[in-house]
């Protein structure tokens, strides 16, 4: 409760002291909220996924993709906090590693699986039960 | 920054340091090698995370340069370690031009 009031007194302080309202600085911490907690769901969401499912290859199904959409989303919004140009170069230059290197590591390990011999857990899907009530 | 998006930073690397504790129970407990690389390479890009919001919470923005090189190590460390378990040695020269197929000695190409 107290941080929604320090927010509220941060928000009514920057109004007064600026006549026109600072677009920049609503966006920017705006931007950084949401990417930052959409990003920590996909991160989070991966862990949950790479404990519970069954199986190798559900597994890095599940890390790959959502660990390079969550550090890209996190990295953004660590962009949008930056005040000059050579941070926001540098945090440019982990993400584009990040993209290239996370995918490519992910297929070395599956393909590496599969070329040893790993076999992935098969077994027939049956769809759920249908109510027999409707017409 | 003000002090209540340092707040959020500080709960954003909390969360990320408590994805990285789970995701080392996989990496202890993981059933394959497989798995358990999966699970270094998953922690290494948190661990990158991690440095870049740490640098912002202290006010250091040096750290990020680190954090670039942290991940180019993590993507070779990974493919050394698939490479040693799939040759049992490291001075092997991989086959170039070929993408899938067998080679001679019975490996393949990363």
């Amino acid at each position: 409760m107290s941080l929604i009031f320090a927010a509220a007194a941060e928000v009514s302080q920057a109004a007064e002291t600026a006549s026109h309202i600072d677009w920049w600085s609503v966006v920017s911490k705006v931007g950084t909220v949401v990417s930052m907690i959409a990003g920590l769901f996909f991160i989070l969401a991966g862990t949950i996924g790479v404990l519970r499912l069954p199986d190798f290859y559900t597994r890095l199904h599940a890390a790959g993709m959502t660990d390079t959409l969550g550090a890209e989303l996190i990295l953004l919004a660590l962009i949008f906090q930056c005040d000059n140009l050579q941070m926001v170069l540098k945090l440019l230059l982990v993400a584009f590693f990040l993209l290239v290197t996370s995918p490519t590591a992910t297929h070395a390990v599956a393909h590496a699986a599969y070329r040893a011999g790993l076999k992935p857990l098969l077994g027939e899907y049956r769809a759920p039960e249908l109510e027999e009530d409707a017409p | 920054m003000s002090p209540l998006m340092g707040y959020f930073m500080l709960g954003s690397a909390i969360l990320i340091i408590v994805s990285m504790a789970l995701m080392l129970a996989r990496l202890i407990g993981g059933p394959t090698l497989y798995d358990r690389l999966l699970a270094v390479n998953s922690f290494g890009t948190k661990t990158v995370l991690f440095l870049c919001i740490f640098c912002f919470i202290i006010g250091r923005p040096d750290g990020v340069d680190i954090a670039l090189l942290y991940a180019l190590m993590n993507f070779i460390a990974t493919i050394a370690v698939l490479k040693f378990f799939n040759y049992r040695a490291l001075d092997v020269t991989l086959p170039r031009g070929r993408t899938g197929g067998n080679t001679a000695d019975g490996g393949d190409a990363l």
